[in-house]
C-alpha cells in the first residue's frame, strides 16, 4: 500500500467537505458505537473482562520468544510448515514461493491486515499469480481499482450503497441495483467460482495458540472457512505478536474481541485450524503454511511502544475517536487508522514518514476507555511526540513558540507582565462584540471559530486589587 | 481548612471570574482559600507537546508552590488531572521528587469534585435560572471521573433545569494545541459539540473547563448563535453568570 501518511492534514480536510464520505462514516457511531455498549452492558463485568485480556496478552509478550518456539513445535507435530519473516518483502517472497512450488494460479483471500501490510497482493500479482479477495468489503476495494480499505473491521465504511450499486454495475456489467441483499448475492455468485478454481487459500489470523500449533479466524461472512477448506493449499500470514498460551486464553479474548468491535457477543464464525486435513478426513487443505511476521514487532517489543503489542485489532479505537468519526480511516494514509495508527503508524514505517499521526489527536482517551486490553493510547502518542521533540521532528514554529512559552511560565514578574498586555491587546481585539474574528498567527482557530474575547484584566491583577 | 486555588492560565487571562467564584464557592463551604501568587501553569500543553523538560520544569515550580496546602483545587479537570494523573509519572526518573508529587497529587482536585466529595455542600449561593446543558470535558470525565459531581451540584439550583444533550461525554474538539494545528478537524468537533448542545433549547452550555468553553463558544458565535450563554460550572454555582463581562466588577465576596 502507497504510503501517504505525512499528507494527514490536507486529506482529512477534504474529508471533511466530502458529503458521501460524511454520511457514510455516520454509520460508526449508530453501528459499532451503540452496539458495543448496549454489548458490554448485557456482559456484566466487562472491565474484570478487559483486565484479563491485559493480563494474557502481557504474560505472552514476556515471554514471546518461548511461546512462539511452543507454536512452531506443536504446529509442525500437527503437520503444518511455520514460516518466519524477518520483514514485508520477506513475507511476500515466501508466500509467492509457496504458490509458485505448488503451481498456484490463483489465491481466494480472506480478510488480513496483514497482508496489506506487507503488500502481498501486489507482490502475487507481480509473480503472475491471481488474488481475489472473498470478503465482501475487500472485493469491493479490490475491483474499485484497489482501493485501500479504511477501517480494518469495516473496509469500506466509506463507501454507500450507491457507490457499491454503481460499481457492481460498472464492473460487472449487471443491471444497477441497489437492495443490499441483491448486491451481496451477485458477489456471492461471481465469488462461488473462485473459491472452487483457487489452488490456494490465504487467511489472516486473529490469535495463534501456543499449545496446539492452531490458527484461529473469527469472520462473519463464512468466506475465511471456504478459504482455509476448499483449495487444497492454506497459508496463513499473521503477526508474531498474535500468540497466545492456551486455547483457555484465546476463549477470554474471543468474548473481548467481537463485543468491542461490532458489539456482537459472538461472530458468525469461529475456526480454529490445526494443521492440514488428516488421513481419516474427508477435506481440508492438503498442506497448511504458517507465516508469522515480524516486520518491525519485536523492535517494539523491546521499546516504549511495547503495550501496542497487546492489540488484538477489533478497530474500537478508531470507533469511538471523534477524530476517526469526522475524517475517516483514508486520511492516516497507511494500513492502520486511527488512534491505533496513529502508533503503528510511525513505528512500523519511520516517525519521520508519519510525523503529523502522534498529534492528530485531541488526547481524550475515549480510545484508552474502550481498548479491549487497556492499551493506553495517548500516552503512547505522547511518547512519541517526546520523541519527535528529540529527533527536531517539530516544526519550527512550535519549538519556538513553547520554548518561549515554557521559559516566560517560568518567571512569574515577567509572565504576569506579558499576560497583562496580552489581555488588554486581546480585550482591544475583541471590541464592541467581545468576539476576535481572526486571530493572527492561529488562523487554525480562527477560520472556523470566534475567540471569546476577554475582560482586559487578568485574575492575578484583579485578586491584588480586590486585597487591598 | 485551608485550601490553595490553582486559579489556571486560561482563567487568569481569559476569564477570571472563574477563579472568583471558585473563590466564592470554597469559602461558602468554609475554606480558607490562599491564591500562591507565583503560580502560572500546570504545564500540560508542554507534556502534550513532547516537551517533557518544560513540564518537569513547570510541575517543579508548582510542586514549590503547592505542597505546604492541606488541599489543592482547580477549577478544571484537565489541570487537575495533570497534577493528580500525570505529575507522578513525570518523575519517573527521581524517586524522591515522584513522592513528593504523588503527595502533592492525592490531595489535588478538581473544583466540583472537592465540593461534593470533601466538602459535601450542601447548597450553592448561586441563583442562575433556565434549561442548561453539561458538557462533560475529557480529563475530568476520564482521568478525575468527573460525571456526577457538577450534575449534583446543578440539582441544588432550584431555577436550573438540566437537560442532557446527545454524546456529553464526546470531545468538543479543543485537545490544546491539537485546536491550533488541526484547525479544521477541531472546528468540526465543535461543530458537532454546539450541534448536540443547541439541539436541547438549553439557555446556557456549562462546563468545568474553560478551554472546551472557549472552543465551544468560538464556535457558536461564528454560527451566529448569540443567544446561548456558554458558562463555567463555577460561575453557575456562584452566582456570576454575566460572563467576562463581569470580570472587571469585583464580586460581592471576595478575596
Amino acid at each position: 500500500m502507497q504510503l501517504r501518511s505525512n499528507e494527514f492534514k490536507p486529506r482529512a480536510a477534504a474529508n471533511l467537505r466530502d458529503e458521501k464520505l460524511q454520511r457514510g462514516l455516520g454509520l460508526i457511531k449508530v453501528k459499532a458505537v451503540v452496539n458495543r455498549a448496549s454489548a458490554v452492558a448485557e456482559f456484566g463485568d466487562f472491565e474484570a473482562l478487559r483486565e484479563a485480556g491485559k493480563v494474557i496478552r502481557d504474560r505472552a509478550l514476556a515471554d514471546l520468544d518461548i511461546y512462539l518456539e511452543r507454536f512452531e513445535r506443536e504446529a509442525t507435530a500437527r503437520g503444518a510448515v511455520v514460516h518466519w519473516a524477518e520483514n514485508a518483502s520477506e513475507a511476500c517472497r515466501i508466500v509467492v514461493g509457496i504458490a509458485r512450488d505448488n503451481g498456484v494460479k490463483k489465491v481466494a483471500k480472506s480478510k488480513s491486515m496483514v497482508s496489506e501490510e506487507v503488500g502481498l497482493n501486489e507482490a502475487l500479482i507481480e509473480a503472475g499469480i491471481e488474488p481475489v479477495e472473498t470478503d465482501l468489503g475487500e472485493y469491493i476495494l479490490q475491483i474499485n481499482d484497489a482501493e485501500p480499505p479504511s477501517h480494518i473491521v469495516m473496509p469500506v465504511i466509506h463507501k454507500t450503497v450507491e457507490d457499491v450499486a454503481d460499481l457492481f454495475h460498472e464492473k460487472h456489467g449487471t443491471p444497477r441495483k441497489t437492495d443490499p441483499a441483491a448486491l451481496t448475492r451477485e458477489a456471492r455468485e461471481i465469488l462461488r467460482s473462485q473459491f472452487l478454481s483457487a489452488e490456494m487459500g490465504l487467511s489472516g489470523a486473529n490469535f495463534i495458540v501456543a499449545e496446539t500449533g492452531s490458527t484461529l479466524i473469527v469472520t462473519n461472512e463464512g468466506n475465511g472457512r471456504l478459504c482455509t477448506t476448499l483449495p487444497r493449499l492454506h497459508v496463513a500470514i499473521t503477526g508474531i505478536e498474535k500468540v497466545v498460551p492456551t486455547l483457555e486464553d484465546a476463549s477470554v479474548l474471543l468474548r473481548l474481541l467481537p463485543r468491542s468491535a461490532t458489539g456482537q457477543a459472538i461472530t458468525n464464525y469461529v475456526s480454529v485450524h490445526t494443521g492440514p486435513k488428516r488421513l481419516e478426513e474427508t477435506d481440508g487443505p492438503q498442506q497448511f503454511h504458517i507465516v508469522l511476521v515480524d516486520n518491525g514487532r519485536s523492535k517494539l517489543l523491546a521499546g516504549e511502544m511495547r503495550e501496542m503489542l497487546r492489540c488484538i485489532r477489533c478497530g474500537a479505537c478508531m470507533n469511538h475517536c471523534p477524530v476517526y468519526q469526522a475524517v475517516g480511516g483514508h486520511a492516516w494514509g497507511w494500513v492502520y487508522p486511527g488512534p491505533m495508527g496513529n502508533i503503528l503508524t510511525p513505528s512500523y514505517v519511520g516517525l519521520e514518514n508519519a510525523v503529523q499521526l502522534p498529534n492528530a489527536a485531541t488526547m481524550c482517551n475515549q480510545c484508552g476507555v474502550v481498548c479491549p486490553v487497556k492499551i493506553p493510547l495517548p500516552d503512547l502518542m505522547r511518547k512519541l511526540r517526546e520523541e519527535q521533540m528529540a529527533r527536531g521532528l517539530k516544526p519550527w514554529a512550535e519549538r519556538f513558540g513553547l520554548a518561549l512559552w515554557g521559559w516566560a511560565a517560568q518567571q512569574p514578574a515577567l509572565y504576569a507582565l506579558g499576560t497583562r498586555i496580552a489581555v488588554r491587546v486581546m480585550k482591544w481585539m475583541g471590541g464592541s462584540e467581545k468576539l476576535i474574528h481572526r486571530l493572527p498567527l492561529a488562523s487554525g482557530w480562527s477560520d472556523g471559530r470566534d475567540f471569546p474575547a476577554p475582560a482586559g484584566k487578568t485574575f492575578r491583577e484583579l485578586y491584588k486589587e480586590r486585597r487591598k | 481548612m485551608r485550601v490553595a486555588l490553582f486559579v489556571t492560565c486560561l482563567a487568569d487571562l481569559m476569564r477570571p471570574g472563574v477563579a472568583f467564584a471558585a473563590i466564592r464557592l470554597l469559602e461558602h463551604g468554609g475554606c480558607t482559600v490562599e491564591v500562591p501568587e507565583s503560580q502560572t501553569c500546570c504545564g500540560q500543553p508542554a507534556w502534550n507537546s513532547g516537551d517533557r523538560a518544560t513540564a518537569i520544569a513547570l510541575a517543579r515550580k508548582a510542586l514549590d508552590e503547592f505542597e505546604g496546602f492541606e488541599y489543592v483545587v482547580a477549577p478544571s479537570g484537565s489541570c487537575g488531572g495533570m497534577i493528580r494523573a500525570h505529575y507522578p509519572e513525570l518523575f519517573r526518573d527521581d524517586p524522591a521528587l515522584q513522592k513528593r508529587a504523588e503527595a502533592l497529587a492525592a490531595h489535588t482536585y478538581e473544583l466540583t469534585d472537592f465540593l461534593v466529595n470533601i466538602l459535601k455542600l450542601d447548597g450553592v449561593p448561586g441563583d442562575f435560572s433556565g434549561t442548561v446543558t453539561y458538557h462533560d470535558s475529557c480529563s475530568g470525565l476520564r482521568e478525575l471521573g468527573v460525571k456526577a459531581q457538577p450534575r449534583a451540584l446543578l440539582a441544588k439550583l432550584p431555577g436550573v433545569k438540566l437537560v442532557e444533550m446527545d454524546e456529553a461525554e464526546t470531545c468538543c474538539g479543543f485537545g490544546g494545541t491539537f485546536s491550533l494545528k488541526f484547525g479544521e478537524v477541531s472546528t468540526q468537533l465543535a461543530d458537532n459539540k454546539c450541534g448536540h448542545a443547541c439541539a436541547t433549547g438549553a439557555d446556557a452550555i456549562v462546563g468545568g473547563d474553560l478551554g472546551c468553553l472557549l472552543n465551544i463558544e468560538g464556535r457558536l458565535r461564528r454560527r451566529g448563535d448569540l443567544r446561548t450563554q456558554v458558562l463555567h460550572i463555577a460561575e453557575v454555582l456562584a452566582g456570576d453568570t454575566a460572563g467576562p463581562a463581569s470580570a472587571g466588577q469585583p464580586a460581592p465576596k471576595a478575596g
